[in-house]
């Protein structure tokens, strides 16, 4: 019973705090008008760098999805955490006493919200754009989320990381970016199954996206609330 | 019943001493103001009680809680009011307290309710904080503690910000706070206006308590006899 009590507890606690962070966003549009700009300029500016070669663009479709969500991630989390850091908010997640890590899988959901909205918009994109097409949709749907989930969790996880930090949002690209690969070469794999631009096994790469995200979740469960307490 | 016990506790804050062993305590129903200059301590001292930072040396007990090993503990059970209102600046004040009262357990919270006693401006409840002045924003910041009903409130310069009527208000909250058996402790430079709301008063100094000033009044005169929570000896009765 205890058990059934606590894991209640918890995913309302996560529901609470994710919900808060997405009305936040949807109030401010802070992360989502930097970055649906910026995810818009991307495919445009690849376009011309390919010289409009729709066979090199569309080849190119799976790497340049996974390499602007992780870009979108890292304006994402900046703002996630810079969510907490105005006014002492942080205060308000330590003294109501809800589990740090419910507070962290809501602050990444929230963030996995945003990732999945901007791949949404960007899907269509590229096939208008590069003529690409989906031959998988449940591959590219399943790697979306899985890759969504990973940046998330690493993101909350080095956002915390960094909050206490004067250049959190330098310190916070050089650490994310590099942390992220796994994701970038994973979701450029799988992507590219489902658009089939290379011919392997999609989902086994979609298992790697979400052992990513589950170590990530895992560490980011155990060590936010003493992140939060040093910053 | 004693609500806060420090013995010798001594907080660093990068290496610096913000508290330096000091003793420290206070009982439930009991108003205490913290004065000092800045950088004395003051807020230290709040945090500390609140359990947001650690003891570097020394004990410490907060509601029955070792600042030790239960401080997640002691946080759920305190209301601290501190320079910055810890509130979302693009929530409304409606929906900054109705996700404060979900995280915090506070089961039927009255929000409405709440926001009318710090009169709060109806027409002010439903728009972002961040528009709204900084006396309303910690009438807010107020109503968080209200909302919750703490067993030991945390005040960090309450009067400040406000106009003559948010103090009336304040002041009204930490007496009726005092009276049903909760303990206050307040920080502040505003001695004018927070000596008639103590029952005691203490000095800090560069991270040690001066010399305590004699008590300036009884805090059983402000606890209502018939009130369940309100302090009693230890026979069971109340002390009038």
């Amino acid at each position: 019973m205890t058990f059934w009590r606590d894991l209640k507890f918890f995913v309302g606690d996560a529901a609470l705090v994710a919900s808060k962070d997405l009305r936040i966003e949807w109030r401010a549009r802070s992360a989502f008008g930097q970055s649906w700009p910026f995810a818009a300029l991307v495919l445009v500016l690849f376009g011309f760098a390919f010289d409009a070669n729709r066979p090199t663009l569309e080849l190119a479709t799976p790497g340049l999805l996974a390499m602007t969500m992780l870009f979108v991630a890292v304006v994402t989390v900046q703002r996630s955490v810079a969510v907490e850091s105005a006014d002492g908010a942080r205060r308000m997640l330590l003294l109501s006493g809800m589990a740090p890590a419910a507070a962290f899988a809501g602050k990444s959901a929230a963030v996995a919200v945003q990732l999945l909205i901007v791949l949404v918009l960007l899907i269509p994109g590229v096939a208008v754009l590069y003529g690409a097409s989906v031959e998988s949709v449940p591959l590219v749907a399943a790697t979306g989320v899985a890759a969504a989930l990973g940046l998330a969790t690493a993101g909350s996880l080095l956002g915390a990381v960094v909050a206490g930090v004067r250049t959190q949002q330098a310190v916070l690209s050089v650490l994310l970016l590099p942390v992220s690969a796994p994701v970038l070469v994973a979701a450029s794999r799988a992507f590219g199954d489902g658009f089939g631009t290379v011919a392997v096994n999609g989902w086994s790469w979609v298992g790697l996206l979400l052992a990513f995200a589950a170590v990530n979740a895992a560490l980011g469960a155990s060590v936010y609330g003493a992140l939060l307490e040093e910053t | 019943m004693k609500v806060v016990s420090l013995s010798g506790a001594m907080v660093l804050l990068e290496r610096f001493p913000a508290l330096a062993g000091v003793d420290f305590e206070v009982e439930s129903g009991e108003v205490v103001l913290v004065r000092g200059a800045n950088g004395a301590g003051k807020t230290t001292l709040l945090h500390l009680c609140a359990g947001l930072l650690r003891l570097t040396q020394g004990h410490g007990d907060v509601l029955g809680c070792d600042l030790a090993t239960e401080r997640a503990a002691v946080r759920r059970r305190v209301g601290l009011l501190g320079h910055d209102t810890a509130l979302y600046g693009e929530l409304t004040a409606v929906e900054n307290l109705r996700l404060w009262a979900r995280a915090s357990r506070v089961g039927a919270a009255d929000v409405a309710g709440v926001l009318e006693s710090l009169e709060l401006p109806a027409g002010r409840r439903d728009i972002p904080i961040a528009k709204l002045s900084a006396g309303q924003r910690r009438r807010v910041g107020l109503a968080t503690i209200v909302l919750r009903r703490p067993e030991l409130w945390l005040l960090d310069e309450p009067h400040a910000g406000l106009d003559s009527s948010g103090r009336r208000i304040v002041d009204g909250i930490i007496t009726a706070a005092a009276g049903a058996g909760a303990a206050v402790v307040l920080a502040s430079h505003e001695r004018r206006l927070s000596d008639d709301l103590a029952h005691r008063s203490v000095t800090l100094a560069g991270g040690c308590f001066a010399a305590d000033a004699p008590d300036v009044a009884d805090p059983a005169a402000t606890a209502d006899p018939a009130d369940p929570a309100a302090p009693t000896d230890v026979a069971g009765e109340p002390k009038l």
